[in-house]
């Protein structure tokens, strides 16, 4: 069974987002994602100062087996990428909410969020 | 409906993640994709590649009939002794690539890819027309790869003593008929091994038996990354019935001696020897990202394809292999998302025997 964290907000391409107290949304894939994509062997995380809108495709994560977009969970502009993820993929795997988040955003509309799935809803996305 | 092998219910009990892979569900891995390479280059593992299937061909006229369908020469083999070979169509498009077993003069073991087994036979079949053979798939035998450096011997751990002594001594390249089972000291990833061919039953007992003795269960992933480091060419990928083998790294393959033993595609391919508008290189990627089958590769000499593409476990970077101009020379550039990123040209196999041989 797939950790699936409380506090943070999923879309149903398996991105999470977490709102932090200085207004920023961190972004990454949810554990049920690596799970599914296996060992990571690469990441190209989006720029810092790009825009990008909500459901846009703007990370690529990469197993040994396939290459796999990322989508920006809601719109906003990048204003920062885990750097540590070019010499450490497997970050993503270890952990995936901590550790292996991918990019930041700060948010045109903060309450976007509320568009996302909780945890509840994301998990029976799962079951479907 | 997808088909499943014997071993179908083993791989779910052992936590495999199945996928469907020419219409059979099978195990793309177990734990680790990059856990079950290193297991087959540092120990052993094993392979069901039941989907594959076993075809034997009997007959006085065996060794005429082959001489004909495949682009190999048998009559290069000894008894006992296993080939390589492209099997092509009239315009020396590749059908199918193969091994086959040199059993007895009226007795050769052919093992095809599952995806194209259903064609394949049907080419075997209408070729076989004058010639005094018969060819029967054995759908129901099933397949084991048992692969590693380690592999022979967890083998030979399970066996009685006297055909133990007689799998040890199998040569490379080699195989012999034990009677419930079929062994050949044959593979798909560089690494020493066998592969064995029996029947359901021994192929469930000898699974457990091995997975007692700690060889890995290992998926197809861990299969792709191995044969793409061990430089061997997948079929439907790296090559198909629109390529012929002197574009796809296979000119090794075609014996033209004797010129007079007139293969199927010989003709064709006579007009391309020599002048081939592409080869195959393998390649190595110097800037960041992993190679992929279909991204571009741009040349001096115009666009060429990578056409496998992996992240190498055992070299812990992007290797792939591509068909590109003839003229290409020692670098080129892959368009990777739409950037260029600067690749080698280099010779494979880049890794064999547990040894890597591309730096």
């Amino acid at each position: 069974m797939s950790n699936i964290p409380g506090e943070l907000r999923y879309a149903a391409s398996h991105e999470w987002a977490r709102l932090e107290d200085d207004g920023t949304v961190t972004v990454g894939i949810s554990d049920h994602a690596q799970e599914a994509l296996g060992d990571l062997v690469y990441v190209e995380v989006p720029e810092v100062g790009q825009t990008v809108a909500a459901e846009e495709a703007c990370c690529v994560v990469e197993s040994v087996k396939a290459a796999s977009d990322v989508y920006a969970p809601i719109a906003g502009e990048v204003i920062a990428s885990n750097e540590a993820l070019e010499d450490q993929p497997e970050l993503v795997n270890e952990a995936p909410y901590e550790g292996g988040w991918l990019f930041k955003l700060k948010p045109d509309n903060a309450a976007d969020l509320n568009n996302l799935l909780d945890a509840a809803g994301y998990e029976s996305s799962l079951e479907d | 409906m997808t088909q499943r092998t014997a071993l179908y219910d083993l791989h779910v009990a052992a936590g495999a993640k199945l996928v469907d892979f020419a219409g059979w569900d099978m195990p793309v891995q177990y734990s680790s994709l990059i856990e079950e390479h290193e297991a087959v280059r540092n120990a052993a593992g094993m392979f069901d590649v039941s989907h594959m299937t076993a075809v034997d061909i009997r007959g006085p006229q065996t060794i005429a009939y082959l001489q004909r369908l495949l682009a190999n020469d048998v009559a290069r083999l000894e008894p006992g002794k296993a080939m390589y070979s492209c099997m092509l169509a009239e315009d020396g498009g590749v059908i199918d690539d193969l091994i086959t077993y040199y059993m007895a003069d009226d007795w050769f073991r052919t093992v095809v890819n599952a995806g194209t087994t259903d064609k394949d036979l049907a080419w075997m079949q209408q070729q076989a027309a004058g010639f005094d053979v018969s060819i029967e798939a054995r759908r129901e035998l099933c397949i084991l790869a048992v692969q590693g450096p380690q592999a022979r011997q967890k083998v030979a751990d399970q066996l009685e003593s006297e055909l133990a002594q007689t799998v040890m001594a199998l040569k490379v390249f080699s195989a012999v008929d034990l009677g419930e089972a079929f062994v050949g000291r044959t593979g798909y990833t560089g690494e020493d091994g066998f592969e064995i061919v029996l029947p359901a039953d021994a192929a469930k007992r000898l699974w457990q038996q091995l997975l007692e003795a700690g060889v890995a269960p290992c998926g197809l992933g861990a299969r792709d990354t191995l044969r793409l480091e061990a430089g061997m060419n997948l079929y439907g990928q790296d090559m198909d019935e629109s390529k012929h083998p002197l574009e796809s790294g296979l000119g090794w393959t075609v014996a033209w001696e004797p010129a007079e033993r007139d293969f199927i595609g010989r003709a064709a391919l006579e007009a391309q020897r020599g002048a081939s508008a592409n080869k195959m290189v393998g390649l190595l990627l110097e800037g960041r990202g992993v190679l992929r089958a279909h991204q571009k590769v741009m040349t001096p000499h115009g666009d060429g394809e990578v056409t496998s593409g992996t992240f190498s476990p055992t070299m812990r970077r992007s290797i792939g292999l591509a068909r590109v101009p003839a003229q290409t020379g020692d670098t080129v550039e892959i368009d990777i998302r739409g950037k260029a990123v600067a690749a080698r040209v280099v010779k494979y196999p880049f890794v064999r025997n547990g040894k890597v041989l591309v730096t």
